[in-house]
Protein backbone atom coordinates (compact mmCIF):
# COMPACT_ATOMS: atom_id res chain seq x y z
CA UNK A 1 0.00 0.00 0.00
CA UNK A 2 1.12 3.57 0.44
CA UNK A 3 4.56 4.60 1.51
CA UNK A 4 5.15 6.69 4.59
CA UNK A 5 4.63 10.40 4.15
CA UNK A 6 7.18 13.02 5.09
CA UNK A 7 5.78 15.86 7.20
CA UNK A 8 7.44 19.03 8.44
CA UNK A 9 5.73 20.86 11.22
CA UNK A 10 6.33 23.12 14.21
CA UNK A 11 5.35 21.69 17.58
CA UNK A 12 5.46 24.03 20.58
CA UNK A 13 7.87 26.30 18.72
CA UNK A 14 10.22 23.48 17.71
CA UNK A 15 10.60 22.50 14.06
CA UNK A 16 9.88 18.81 13.73
CA UNK A 17 10.17 16.35 10.86
CA UNK A 18 8.41 13.03 10.91
CA UNK A 19 7.24 10.13 8.80
CA UNK A 20 3.63 9.05 9.13
CA UNK A 21 1.11 6.78 7.52
CA UNK A 22 -1.82 8.52 5.85
CA UNK A 23 -4.24 6.69 8.15
CA UNK A 24 -2.67 7.99 11.35
CA UNK A 25 -4.38 10.81 13.17
CA UNK A 26 -2.43 13.76 14.51
CA UNK A 27 -3.18 12.41 17.99
CA UNK A 28 -1.64 9.03 17.18
CA UNK A 29 1.50 10.64 15.75
CA UNK A 30 1.93 12.84 18.82
CA UNK A 31 1.35 10.09 21.36
CA UNK A 32 2.78 7.00 19.69
CA UNK A 33 5.61 8.39 17.60
CA UNK A 34 6.68 11.65 19.26
CA UNK A 35 5.83 10.56 22.83
CA UNK A 36 3.94 13.76 23.51
CA UNK A 37 1.28 12.10 25.65
CA UNK A 38 -0.35 15.24 27.03
CA UNK A 39 -3.22 15.09 24.55
CA UNK A 40 -5.38 12.11 25.51
CA UNK A 41 -7.41 9.66 23.51
CA UNK A 42 -10.93 9.62 24.96
CA UNK A 43 -13.68 8.90 22.47
CA UNK A 44 -11.48 9.08 19.35
CA UNK A 45 -14.42 10.52 17.37
CA UNK A 46 -14.62 14.22 18.22
CA UNK A 47 -17.06 14.17 21.10
CA UNK A 48 -14.95 14.47 24.26
CA UNK A 49 -12.25 17.09 23.64
CA UNK A 50 -9.55 15.15 25.56
CA UNK A 51 -7.28 15.36 22.49
CA UNK A 52 -7.70 19.14 22.03
CA UNK A 53 -4.77 21.13 20.76
CA UNK A 54 -4.10 24.26 18.76
CA UNK A 55 -3.48 23.94 15.02
CA UNK A 56 -2.42 27.25 13.44
CA UNK A 57 -3.91 29.01 16.46
CA UNK A 58 -7.28 27.27 16.28
CA UNK A 59 -8.59 24.73 18.75
CA UNK A 60 -9.14 21.32 17.11
CA UNK A 61 -9.79 17.70 18.03
CA UNK A 62 -6.49 16.07 17.09
CA UNK A 63 -8.14 12.64 16.81
CA UNK A 64 -9.97 13.89 13.70
CA UNK A 65 -7.00 15.57 12.01
CA UNK A 66 -5.31 13.32 9.47
CA UNK A 67 -1.58 13.38 10.21
CA UNK A 68 -0.40 14.41 6.69
CA UNK A 69 -2.65 17.48 6.97
CA UNK A 70 -0.26 19.08 9.49
CA UNK A 71 2.54 19.56 6.96
CA UNK A 72 3.75 23.16 7.15
CA UNK A 73 1.49 24.02 10.06
CA UNK A 74 1.98 25.03 13.67
CA UNK A 75 0.89 22.90 16.60
CA UNK A 76 0.64 23.85 20.25
CA UNK A 77 0.02 21.20 22.89
CA UNK A 78 -0.29 21.16 26.68
CA UNK A 79 3.44 20.35 26.86
CA UNK A 80 4.18 23.85 25.55
CA UNK A 81 2.11 25.78 28.08
CA UNK A 82 4.33 26.00 31.12
CA UNK A 83 7.50 28.08 30.75
CA UNK A 84 10.80 28.33 32.60
CA UNK A 85 9.09 30.95 34.78
CA UNK A 86 6.50 28.45 35.93
CA UNK A 87 3.05 27.17 35.16
CA UNK A 88 0.69 28.96 32.82
CA UNK A 89 -1.98 30.88 34.79
CA UNK A 90 -4.63 28.41 33.62
CA UNK A 91 -2.62 25.46 34.91
CA UNK A 92 -2.03 27.29 38.20
CA UNK A 93 -5.72 28.06 38.65
CA UNK A 94 -6.74 24.48 37.84
CA UNK A 95 -4.46 23.40 40.71
CA UNK A 96 -5.72 26.06 43.13
CA UNK A 97 -9.36 25.22 42.44
CA UNK A 98 -8.74 21.46 42.43
CA UNK A 99 -10.41 21.50 39.03
CA UNK A 100 -9.38 17.95 38.24
CA UNK A 101 -9.64 14.50 39.69
CA UNK A 102 -8.43 11.77 37.35
CA UNK A 103 -6.85 14.35 35.05
CA UNK A 104 -7.58 12.71 31.70
CA UNK A 105 -9.75 15.58 30.44
CA UNK A 106 -7.57 18.33 31.94
CA UNK A 107 -5.17 19.06 29.04
CA UNK A 108 -8.15 19.34 26.70
CA UNK A 109 -9.99 21.71 29.03
CA UNK A 110 -6.92 23.89 29.51
CA UNK A 111 -6.31 24.14 25.76
CA UNK A 112 -9.99 24.95 25.19
CA UNK A 113 -9.86 27.64 27.89
CA UNK A 114 -6.73 29.12 26.36
CA UNK A 115 -8.42 29.28 22.94
CA UNK A 116 -11.50 30.91 24.44
CA UNK A 117 -9.54 33.53 26.40
CA UNK A 118 -7.61 34.47 23.26
CA UNK A 119 -10.94 35.41 21.64
CA UNK A 120 -12.84 36.53 24.70
CA UNK A 121 -10.63 37.73 27.59
CA UNK A 122 -13.57 38.57 29.87
CA UNK A 123 -15.99 35.65 29.57
CA UNK A 124 -19.18 35.27 31.58
CA UNK A 125 -19.94 31.97 33.27
CA UNK A 126 -22.35 31.24 30.41
CA UNK A 127 -19.61 31.92 27.85
CA UNK A 128 -17.28 29.48 29.60
CA UNK A 129 -19.92 26.77 29.80
CA UNK A 130 -20.97 27.25 26.19
CA UNK A 131 -17.40 27.25 24.89
CA UNK A 132 -16.48 24.07 26.78
CA UNK A 133 -19.47 22.15 25.43
CA UNK A 134 -17.10 20.03 23.38
CA UNK A 135 -15.17 18.86 26.45
CA UNK A 136 -16.37 16.04 28.66
CA UNK A 137 -15.35 15.50 32.28
CA UNK A 138 -16.72 12.47 34.12
CA UNK A 139 -15.26 13.33 37.56
CA UNK A 140 -15.68 16.93 38.62
CA UNK A 141 -19.21 17.85 37.59
CA UNK A 142 -17.61 20.83 35.78
CA UNK A 143 -18.20 23.41 38.51
CA UNK A 144 -14.60 23.66 39.67
CA UNK A 145 -13.37 23.77 36.09
CA UNK A 146 -15.67 26.68 35.26
CA UNK A 147 -14.54 28.53 38.40
CA UNK A 148 -10.85 27.90 37.62
CA UNK A 149 -11.24 29.29 34.09
CA UNK A 150 -13.15 32.37 35.30
CA UNK A 151 -10.51 32.98 37.96
CA UNK A 152 -7.67 32.57 35.47
CA UNK A 153 -9.13 35.04 32.96
CA UNK A 154 -7.67 38.25 34.50
CA UNK A 155 -4.21 36.66 34.89
CA UNK A 156 -4.37 35.48 31.28
CA UNK A 157 -5.03 38.90 29.80
CA UNK A 158 -2.57 39.29 26.96
CA UNK A 159 -0.91 35.94 27.66
CA UNK A 160 -3.42 33.57 26.13
CA UNK A 161 -3.12 34.39 22.47
CA UNK B 1 -8.34 1.84 9.95
CA UNK B 2 -7.52 0.79 6.41
CA UNK B 3 -4.59 2.75 5.02
CA UNK B 4 -4.98 4.89 1.91
CA UNK B 5 -3.03 7.03 -0.53
CA UNK B 6 -3.14 10.71 0.36
CA UNK B 7 -3.23 13.47 -2.24
CA UNK B 8 -3.02 17.20 -1.62
CA UNK B 9 -3.75 19.07 -4.85
CA UNK B 10 -3.15 22.84 -5.06
CA UNK B 11 -6.00 23.63 -7.45
CA UNK B 12 -9.60 22.51 -7.99
CA UNK B 13 -8.61 21.27 -11.48
CA UNK B 14 -6.00 18.97 -9.98
CA UNK B 15 -8.50 17.74 -7.39
CA UNK B 16 -11.09 16.98 -10.08
CA UNK B 17 -8.52 15.02 -12.10
CA UNK B 18 -7.92 12.72 -9.10
CA UNK B 19 -11.59 11.72 -8.74
CA UNK B 20 -13.30 8.64 -10.15
CA UNK B 21 -16.66 7.95 -11.75
CA UNK B 22 -18.05 6.08 -8.74
CA UNK B 23 -18.26 6.84 -5.02
CA UNK B 24 -16.33 4.90 -2.42
CA UNK B 25 -12.82 4.24 -3.68
CA UNK B 26 -11.74 7.89 -3.63
CA UNK B 27 -13.05 10.38 -1.06
CA UNK B 28 -12.70 14.15 -0.79
CA UNK B 29 -11.38 15.44 2.52
CA UNK B 30 -12.62 18.79 3.87
CA UNK B 31 -12.21 19.22 7.63
CA UNK B 32 -12.16 15.47 8.21
CA UNK B 33 -14.73 15.54 11.02
CA UNK B 34 -17.05 13.21 9.10
CA UNK B 35 -14.72 11.25 6.82
CA UNK B 36 -12.10 10.37 9.44
CA UNK B 37 -14.85 9.21 11.79
CA UNK B 38 -16.46 7.03 9.08
CA UNK B 39 -13.08 5.50 8.27
CA UNK B 40 -12.44 4.62 11.92
CA UNK B 41 -15.83 2.91 12.01
CA UNK B 42 -15.01 0.99 8.79
CA UNK B 43 -18.14 2.46 7.20
CA UNK B 44 -16.02 4.30 4.63
CA UNK B 45 -12.86 2.56 3.44
CA UNK B 46 -11.42 4.59 0.58
CA UNK B 47 -8.16 3.56 -1.10
CA UNK B 48 -7.48 7.20 -1.96
CA UNK B 49 -8.19 10.45 -0.10
CA UNK B 50 -7.97 13.80 -1.87
CA UNK B 51 -7.45 16.66 0.59
CA UNK B 52 -8.96 20.02 -0.33
CA UNK B 53 -7.00 21.76 2.44
CA UNK B 54 -4.26 23.02 0.14
CA UNK B 55 -6.55 24.88 -2.30
CA UNK B 56 -6.45 28.59 -1.49
CA UNK B 57 -9.38 29.39 -3.82
CA UNK B 58 -11.77 27.46 -1.55
CA UNK B 59 -11.04 29.83 1.36
CA UNK B 60 -12.34 33.08 -0.11
CA UNK B 61 -15.42 35.06 0.91
CA UNK B 62 -16.55 37.72 -1.57
CA UNK B 63 -19.27 40.14 -0.56
CA UNK B 64 -20.61 41.98 -3.60
CA UNK B 65 -23.64 44.20 -4.01
CA UNK B 66 -25.90 41.51 -5.46
CA UNK B 67 -24.49 38.29 -4.09
CA UNK B 68 -22.14 36.78 -1.58
CA UNK B 69 -19.82 33.92 -2.50
CA UNK B 70 -18.43 31.73 0.25
CA UNK B 71 -15.63 29.26 -0.56
CA UNK B 72 -16.47 25.63 0.23
CA UNK B 73 -13.35 25.29 2.38
CA UNK B 74 -14.38 27.99 4.85
CA UNK B 75 -14.83 26.62 8.34
CA UNK B 76 -18.16 26.84 10.10
CA UNK B 77 -16.47 28.93 12.83
CA UNK B 78 -15.24 31.49 10.31
CA UNK B 79 -18.73 31.71 8.76
CA UNK B 80 -20.42 32.16 12.13
CA UNK B 81 -17.97 34.92 13.08
CA UNK B 82 -17.90 36.81 9.75
CA UNK B 83 -19.33 40.31 10.44
CA UNK B 84 -20.94 40.82 7.02
CA UNK B 85 -22.41 37.31 6.89
CA UNK B 86 -23.83 37.82 10.38
CA UNK B 87 -25.46 41.03 9.28
CA UNK B 88 -26.85 39.84 5.92
CA UNK B 89 -27.66 36.24 6.78
CA UNK B 90 -28.19 35.81 10.51
CA UNK B 91 -29.87 32.45 9.78
CA UNK B 92 -26.65 31.16 8.23
CA UNK B 93 -24.31 32.58 10.87
CA UNK B 94 -26.50 31.23 13.69
CA UNK B 95 -26.86 27.79 12.13
CA UNK B 96 -23.10 27.54 11.53
CA UNK B 97 -22.37 28.72 15.07
CA UNK B 98 -24.69 26.18 16.68
CA UNK B 99 -23.17 23.11 15.06
CA UNK B 100 -21.30 20.80 17.46
CA UNK B 101 -18.69 22.51 19.71
CA UNK B 102 -15.93 25.03 19.01
CA UNK B 103 -13.28 22.46 18.03
CA UNK B 104 -15.46 20.85 15.38
CA UNK B 105 -16.60 24.22 14.04
CA UNK B 106 -12.92 25.16 13.67
CA UNK B 107 -12.39 22.09 11.48
CA UNK B 108 -15.64 21.38 9.64
CA UNK B 109 -16.10 23.14 6.30
CA UNK B 110 -19.08 24.54 4.41
CA UNK B 111 -18.64 22.04 1.55
CA UNK B 112 -18.25 19.19 3.99
CA UNK B 113 -21.39 20.21 5.82
CA UNK B 114 -23.39 20.01 2.58
CA UNK B 115 -21.86 16.68 1.49
CA UNK B 116 -21.60 14.86 4.86
CA UNK B 117 -23.10 11.40 5.32
CA UNK B 118 -26.24 10.92 7.40
CA UNK B 119 -26.15 10.12 11.13
CA UNK B 120 -28.50 7.11 11.18
CA UNK B 121 -27.15 4.70 13.79
CA UNK B 122 -27.75 1.71 11.55
CA UNK B 123 -25.80 3.30 8.71
CA UNK B 124 -23.00 4.33 11.08
CA UNK B 125 -22.75 0.84 12.64
CA UNK B 126 -20.10 -1.23 10.90
CA UNK B 127 -22.05 -4.45 11.42
CA UNK B 128 -25.49 -3.26 10.25
CA UNK B 129 -25.71 -4.02 6.57
CA UNK B 130 -28.40 -1.49 5.79
CA UNK B 131 -29.90 -0.30 2.52
CA UNK B 132 -27.09 2.21 2.02
CA UNK B 133 -24.42 -0.49 2.28
CA UNK B 134 -25.11 -3.72 0.45
CA UNK B 135 -28.27 -4.73 2.33
CA UNK B 136 -31.86 -4.58 1.14
CA UNK B 137 -33.60 -3.32 4.29
CA UNK B 138 -33.85 0.01 6.09
CA UNK B 139 -33.59 -1.20 9.70
CA UNK B 140 -34.96 2.07 11.06
CA UNK B 141 -38.39 1.42 9.56
CA UNK B 142 -39.15 -1.31 12.10
CA UNK B 143 -36.35 -0.50 14.50
CA UNK B 144 -35.14 2.39 16.64
CA UNK B 145 -36.38 5.42 14.71
CA UNK B 146 -36.95 8.23 17.17
CA UNK B 147 -34.50 10.55 15.38
CA UNK B 148 -35.59 9.60 11.87
CA UNK B 149 -37.90 11.12 9.25
CA UNK B 150 -41.51 12.13 9.78
CA UNK B 151 -41.86 13.08 6.14
CA UNK B 152 -40.43 10.02 4.42
CA UNK B 153 -41.17 11.45 0.97
CA UNK B 154 -41.44 7.96 -0.49
CA UNK B 155 -37.82 7.25 0.37
CA UNK B 156 -36.80 3.69 1.31
CA UNK B 157 -34.09 5.06 3.62
CA UNK B 158 -35.65 7.15 6.39
CA UNK B 159 -32.50 8.77 7.81
CA UNK B 160 -32.79 12.55 8.07
CA UNK B 161 -30.69 15.02 6.10
CA UNK B 162 -27.78 15.83 8.45
CA UNK B 163 -26.92 19.33 7.18
CA UNK B 164 -28.35 22.28 9.10
CA UNK B 165 -26.78 24.67 6.60
CA UNK B 166 -28.81 23.12 3.75
CA UNK B 167 -32.29 24.24 4.89
CA UNK B 168 -30.93 27.74 5.61
CA UNK B 169 -29.43 28.02 2.12
CA UNK B 170 -32.72 26.87 0.56
CA UNK B 171 -34.58 29.56 2.49
CA UNK B 172 -32.03 32.12 1.25
CA UNK B 173 -32.29 30.98 -2.41
CA UNK B 174 -28.61 30.03 -2.69
CA UNK B 175 -26.79 28.16 -5.47
CA UNK B 176 -23.82 25.84 -5.26
CA UNK B 177 -20.82 26.27 -7.57
CA UNK B 178 -19.73 22.83 -8.68
CA UNK B 179 -16.71 21.94 -10.79
CA UNK B 180 -15.84 18.82 -12.77
CA UNK B 181 -13.63 18.04 -15.75
CA UNK B 182 -16.15 19.71 -18.09
CA UNK B 183 -15.98 22.98 -16.19
CA UNK B 184 -18.00 24.91 -13.64
CA UNK B 185 -21.77 24.95 -13.22
CA UNK B 186 -24.28 26.36 -10.76
CA UNK B 187 -26.65 23.97 -8.98
CA UNK B 188 -29.71 25.53 -7.39
CA UNK B 189 -29.57 24.50 -3.71
CA UNK B 190 -33.14 23.17 -3.86
CA UNK B 191 -31.87 20.54 -6.32
CA UNK B 192 -28.66 19.81 -4.46
CA UNK B 193 -29.95 17.29 -1.93
CA UNK B 194 -31.20 13.84 -2.85
CA UNK B 195 -32.29 10.95 -0.66
CA UNK B 196 -29.91 8.00 -0.92
CA UNK B 197 -31.69 4.68 -1.40
CA UNK B 198 -28.93 2.21 -2.23
CA UNK B 199 -25.27 1.40 -1.83
CA UNK B 200 -23.10 3.89 -3.71
CA UNK B 201 -25.63 6.72 -3.42
CA UNK B 202 -25.05 9.89 -1.46
CA UNK B 203 -27.19 12.47 0.33
CA UNK B 204 -26.70 14.89 -2.57
CA UNK B 205 -27.30 14.85 -6.31
CA UNK B 206 -23.69 15.49 -7.37
CA UNK B 207 -21.56 12.96 -9.20
CA UNK B 208 -18.49 11.36 -7.66
CA UNK B 209 -16.18 13.47 -9.83
CA UNK B 210 -17.77 16.80 -8.88
CA UNK B 211 -16.18 19.18 -6.38
CA UNK B 212 -18.19 21.79 -4.46
CA UNK B 213 -16.25 25.01 -4.95
CA UNK B 214 -18.42 27.67 -3.34
CA UNK B 215 -21.91 28.71 -2.31
CA UNK B 216 -23.50 31.84 -3.79
CA UNK B 217 -26.22 33.60 -1.85
CA UNK B 218 -28.18 36.44 -3.50
CA UNK B 219 -28.40 39.67 -1.49
CA UNK B 220 -32.11 40.49 -1.59
CA UNK B 221 -32.67 42.15 1.76
CA UNK B 222 -34.47 39.10 3.11
CA UNK B 223 -35.37 38.97 6.75
CA UNK B 224 -34.13 35.56 7.88
CA UNK B 225 -33.67 33.37 10.92
CA UNK B 226 -33.00 29.82 12.01
CA UNK B 227 -34.15 27.92 15.07
CA UNK B 228 -33.31 24.41 16.11
CA UNK B 229 -34.64 22.22 18.89
CA UNK B 230 -31.93 20.27 20.67
CA UNK B 231 -31.84 18.20 23.84
CA UNK B 232 -28.76 20.11 25.01
CA UNK B 233 -27.99 23.81 24.72
CA UNK B 234 -24.86 23.14 22.68
CA UNK B 235 -22.70 20.38 21.23
CA UNK B 236 -25.71 18.34 20.20
CA UNK B 237 -27.49 17.36 16.98
CA UNK B 238 -30.81 19.13 16.47
CA UNK B 239 -34.00 17.07 16.52
CA UNK B 240 -35.94 19.56 14.41
CA UNK B 241 -34.75 22.69 12.62
CA UNK B 242 -36.64 25.51 10.92
CA UNK B 243 -35.10 28.12 8.60
CA UNK B 244 -37.26 31.03 7.46
CA UNK B 245 -36.90 34.02 5.17
CA UNK B 246 -39.25 36.71 3.87
CA UNK B 247 -39.48 40.28 2.67
CA UNK B 248 -40.64 42.78 5.26
CA UNK B 249 -42.28 41.17 8.26
CA UNK B 250 -40.65 43.31 10.94
CA UNK B 251 -42.39 45.67 13.37
CA UNK B 252 -45.87 44.48 12.45
CA UNK B 253 -45.25 44.88 8.72
CA UNK B 254 -46.64 42.09 6.51
CA UNK B 255 -44.32 39.28 5.44
CA UNK B 256 -44.22 38.36 1.77
CA UNK B 257 -42.28 35.83 -0.33
CA UNK B 258 -42.12 33.65 2.77
CA UNK B 259 -39.97 30.54 2.71
CA UNK B 260 -40.01 27.99 5.51
CA UNK B 261 -37.65 25.03 5.29
CA UNK B 262 -37.39 22.23 7.84
CA UNK B 263 -34.31 20.18 8.63
CA UNK B 264 -33.93 16.87 10.49
CA UNK B 265 -37.45 15.74 9.62
CA UNK B 266 -37.02 14.16 6.16
CA UNK B 267 -34.34 12.55 3.98
CA UNK B 268 -33.81 15.94 2.30
CA UNK B 269 -34.61 19.45 3.58
CA UNK B 270 -38.41 19.80 3.66
CA UNK B 271 -40.01 22.91 2.18
CA UNK B 272 -43.14 23.49 4.29
CA UNK B 273 -45.49 24.77 1.58
CA UNK B 274 -48.65 24.83 3.72
CA UNK B 275 -46.86 26.82 6.42
CA UNK B 276 -45.57 29.28 3.83
CA UNK B 277 -49.11 29.82 2.52
CA UNK B 278 -50.44 30.21 6.07
CA UNK B 279 -48.19 33.16 6.91
CA UNK B 280 -47.83 34.76 3.45
CA UNK B 281 -48.95 38.38 3.47
CA UNK B 282 -49.62 38.34 7.23
CA UNK B 283 -47.93 40.29 9.95
CA UNK B 284 -45.99 38.00 12.26
CA UNK B 285 -47.48 37.61 15.72
CA UNK B 286 -47.46 34.74 18.19
CA UNK B 287 -50.85 33.70 16.77
CA UNK B 288 -49.96 33.77 13.06
CA UNK B 289 -46.57 32.15 13.72
CA UNK B 290 -48.23 29.38 15.75
CA UNK B 291 -50.74 28.79 12.94
CA UNK B 292 -47.88 28.50 10.44
CA UNK B 293 -46.19 26.04 12.80
CA UNK B 294 -49.30 23.87 12.86
CA UNK B 295 -49.57 24.00 9.09
CA UNK B 296 -45.92 22.90 8.81
CA UNK B 297 -46.83 19.43 10.06
CA UNK B 298 -49.32 18.82 7.23
CA UNK B 299 -48.65 15.59 5.38
CA UNK B 300 -46.36 14.17 8.07
CA UNK B 301 -46.37 10.40 8.52
CA UNK B 302 -44.38 9.70 11.67
CA UNK B 303 -42.69 6.35 12.24
CA UNK B 304 -43.32 4.21 15.35
CA UNK B 305 -41.19 6.32 17.73
CA UNK B 306 -41.08 9.87 16.38
CA UNK B 307 -44.56 11.41 16.44
CA UNK B 308 -43.16 13.74 19.11
CA UNK B 309 -41.32 15.58 16.34
CA UNK B 310 -44.61 17.05 15.08
CA UNK B 311 -44.94 19.19 18.20
CA UNK B 312 -41.31 20.23 17.83
CA UNK B 313 -41.92 21.26 14.21
CA UNK B 314 -44.71 23.57 15.41
CA UNK B 315 -42.38 25.07 18.01
CA UNK B 316 -39.40 25.46 15.69
CA UNK B 317 -41.38 27.18 12.92
CA UNK B 318 -43.14 29.50 15.35
CA UNK B 319 -39.91 30.52 17.05
CA UNK B 320 -37.95 30.94 13.82
CA UNK B 321 -40.67 33.26 12.47
CA UNK B 322 -40.77 35.26 15.68
CA UNK B 323 -36.97 35.53 15.82
CA UNK B 324 -36.87 36.78 12.23
CA UNK B 325 -39.61 39.33 12.92
CA UNK B 326 -37.48 40.86 15.66
CA UNK B 327 -39.72 39.73 18.52
CA UNK B 328 -38.06 39.22 21.87
CA UNK B 329 -37.47 35.48 22.35
CA UNK B 330 -40.00 34.81 25.13
CA UNK B 331 -38.59 31.30 25.61
CA UNK B 332 -35.32 32.66 26.97
CA UNK B 333 -35.38 33.80 30.57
Amino acid sequence: MSKKLHVQTTINGKETELLCEARQSLLEVLRDDLRLTGAKEGCNNGNCGACNLMLDGRLVNSCLVMAPEIDGRKIETIEGMASAQGLHPLQQKFLEHAALQCGICTPGFILAAKAMLAKNPTPSEGDVRHWHAGNLCRCTGYDKIIRAVLDAAPACAGKCS
Amino acid sequence: MKNFSYYRPATVEQAVSLLENRFGNTELLGGGTDLHDLQKEYVSQPARVVSLGGIAQLQTVQVAEKSVTIGAGRTLASISEHPQLRQLFPALATAAGEIAGPQLRNMATLGGNLCQRNRCWYFRDEHSNCLLKSGSTCFALDGENKYHSVFTQGSRCVAVTPSTIGPVLIALGASVEVQNAAGKRLVEIGRFFKAPNANGEREHALASNDVVVAVQIPVQGLTNAHYEVRQKLSSDWPIVQAAVSFQGGRNGEKATDVKIVLGQVAPVPHVAQAAMRAIENQSITEQTAAAAGQAATQGAKPLSQNAYKLKLIEVAVKRALLLASGARPYWLA
